[in-house]
């Protein structure tokens, strides 16, 4: 009888062991089939972008689409570099870039100090006003920037022309140069930089600028790195500020010339493979920052949820 | 030796008491930069909105011979009953309801699936976080361009990519983002965008959430024989519930704000062929901009923050009841 029990016993064991394989085996298949057509989903629209940048006109139109192009044609990133003066825009979108990078940089810096290692009265009660600001839409700001940068002041019944900055270089660097966000990032990276290091530094008779310059920020270059990429993507990704302020051609920023591009030839048809090598055109710097400097944009985006 | 550091303390403190002093002027000069910009383009700008908001057909500027705008609701009331507005209102409302749930539980789901393997993890965590790194507005013309038919009437070369794809499963060709295009397929184009955008970042932080949760809760409900989907609804999901109450927080905050997806994939016309029916808060807030109706324009983002709030603030108060800390 015990003996009995005992083959029952292993029988079922060895059953419930390879029903338990045949479904972790069935369970992997199901996962693996997902993810693998979800990131098919995620790709494609990168693949489909590439792809017909390379394409004859006439094979973007055929009735039969070609997941692969019958024969590679360089000519639209030709025509798109001329008809969306590319050069140009890239010219300008660098200029305002690094500028507002190294101006904003240097007041984040700033300002991340004096919240992280100054002791001030106030200190507390203008972080905190500060991190409020970080609520609001920021839309709200933009109707009176708008209103400002044009020249039309409060109690002013006319335009003032002298304080009309539209159409130049500058209106789209300063309004955007503060970031509470940015100022947040670095601040907490300071505190964590031993408060006794500047009492010794003070003994020293260091001053302050010198300890920021020689202490502070040589211990905080990833996150320098991270405020510096994201600054360099806003300028890049820059669409609504620049379209209301300087959309005309010797200031026009990258997105906007690509949005406003025409690609249409003389019948009124839209070259779709050129379009498609601008469009290229501009994400590969996206691709390349994504694919060298990930784990900055990671470390700065996990934290805020905003992009740019 | 006990001596010489009694003296080195009373140094030190001798030191930072100067510093105190000193520090009160130079906090505020090392702050002034960030200071003087932001009093100028933050901090007036949202005194002005509410000022401007409340100025009766305020146009940005005063009235010629010191006549004063009346203080009233009136902005608020014209925009209200403005048509355009009820359109964008509906817009921005659909566009959370419908993208947020979906990119939220698709996320969850990629995440989960992501942390239960291990071979190709890494490359597939890439692949995932693509979309992330984009211009949105360069991706919203690909949209376009996958959903776009060329060609007219019986003319008509190609149907697009996407039509060629939902044509194997025997669906007709559908109008999506062409001229008289309807309004509902241009819904369908702009929630695919958007949850297609959305997505990254919310497997980014669950992710993080979920490879921080402590495998021993997952031993401890195999050893109890619990089923997979009874551990992901009562381990799971409430283990990343702090992380699904942020991602969810955000996205609608973000949904709200929806704006340039639609200008990727419409151009600055917000709808097909520029009628603007694809048309969002935002939207109609930079509309008014620069046609000088700056009470108006101040009124509707005033009502968008208002809706934001609230809804933070329901998310808020949900996630209390809700969330598993």
């Amino acid at each position: 009888m015990a003996e009995f029990n005992n083959a029952v016993k292993e029988v079922n064991v060895e059953s419930v062991k390879a029903s338990q394989r045949t479904s972790k085996i069935i369970r992997y298949t199901i996962t693996y089939l997902f993810l693998g057509i979800m990131a098919i989903i995620v790709i494609f629209p990168f693949y489909w972008m590439i792809i017909s940048s390379f394409k004859t006109m006439d094979e973007y139109r055929a009735n039969v689409p070609t997941l692969w192009p019958q024969n590679f044609v360089f000519e639209n990133f030709v025509t798109a570099f001329s008809k969306a003066n590319l050069m140009d825009l890239f010219a300008h979108t660098m200029f305002v870039g690094v500028v507002s990078t190294v101006l904003s940089l240097i007041v984040t810096v700033f300002s991340a100090f004096a919240f992280a290692r100054l002791q001030f009265k106030g200190r507390n009660l203008m972080f905190g006003l500060l991190m409020a600001t970080m609520m609001v839409p920021g839309e709200l700001y933009t109707i009176t920037n708008y209103l400002t940068v044009s020249g039309r002041l409060p109690f002013v019944s006319e335009p003032v022309e002298a304080f009309d900055i539209t159409n130049t270089f500058a209106v789209l660097i300063f309004p955007m140069l503060v970031s509470v966000f940015y100022i947040y990032l670095l601040r907490q990276t300071f505190m964590q930089i031993p408060n006794e290091l500047y009492l010794a530094a003070k003994v020293d008779g260091t001053s302050d600028f010198k300890y920021l310059w020689k202490v502070m920020l040589p211990l905080s270059v990833s996150t320098i790195i991270t405020i510096t990429i994201l600054k360099m993507m806003g300028a890049w990704n820059a669409y609504i500020w620049p379209r209301l302020v300087a959309n005309d051609a010797a200031h026009q920023l990258i997105t906007n010339g690509l949005r406003g591009a025409s690609f249409t030839d003389e019948f009124g048809e839209t070259n779709y493979p050129a379009q498609m090598a601008a469009v290229t055109i501009v994400s590969i710097p996206l691709f390349l920052v994504f694919v060298f400097l990930r784990k900055y944009i990671m470390r700065g985006v996990s934290r805020s949820g905003i992009k740019g | 030796m006990s001596k010489e550091k009694a003296v080195k303390k009373k140094k030190l403190r001798a030191v930072s008491d100067n510093i105190d002093v000193k520090n009160q002027f130079k906090g505020w000069l090392y702050l002034s930069p960030a200071l003087i910009l932001l009093i100028i383009f933050s901090f007036y700008p949202l005194l002005n909105t509410f000022r401007m908001a409340f100025l009766n057909g305020y146009n940005g500027l005063a009235i010629v011979g010191g006549e004063k705008f009346t203080i009233g609701i009136e902005n608020f009331k014209t925009v209200i009953n403005y048509v355009d507005f009820k359109l964008c209102l509906k817009n921005t409302l659909l566009l959370c309801v419908i993208t947020v749930p979906i990119s939220t539980t698709l996320a969850l789901l990629i995440a989960v699936a992501l942390n239960s393997i291990k071979p190709l993890q890494k490359f597939l965590q890439t692949v995932f976080f693509l979309p992330y790194v984009t211009n949105s507005i360069a991706i919203g013309m690909v949209f376009n361009a996958m959903f776009t038919r060329v060609g007219l009437g019986d003319l008509i070369q190609t149907q697009g990519i996407i039509n060629n794809i939902i044509g194997i499963f025997g669906i007709e060709p559908i109008n999506f983002v062409n001229v008289g295009s309807s309004w509902g397929a241009n819904m369908f184009v702009v929630c695919t965008y958007i949850i297609w955008n959305a997505i990254p970042f919310k497997i980014l932080v669950l992710l993080g959430g979920l490879q921080n949760v402590n495998k021993q809760y997952y031993e401890a409900a195999k050893i109890d024989g619990t089923s997979k989907i009874r551990t992901f609804f009562r381990i799971t999901i409430p283990l990343v519930s702090p992380m699904l109450a942020y991602v969810i927080i955000t996205s609608f905050i973000g949904g709200f704000k929806e704006y340039s997806s639609i200008v990727g994939i419409f151009g600055d016309g917000m709808g097909p062929g520029g009628n603007g029916q694809m048309n969002t808060l935002v939207g109609y807030v930079y509309n008014m901009l620069p046609k000088s109706n700056s009470g108006n324009a101040s009124a509707a983002s005033l009502i968008l923050f208002g809706i934001i709030l609230i809804v933070t603030a329901i998310n808020g108060y949900v996630s209390k009841k809700k969330v598993h800390y």
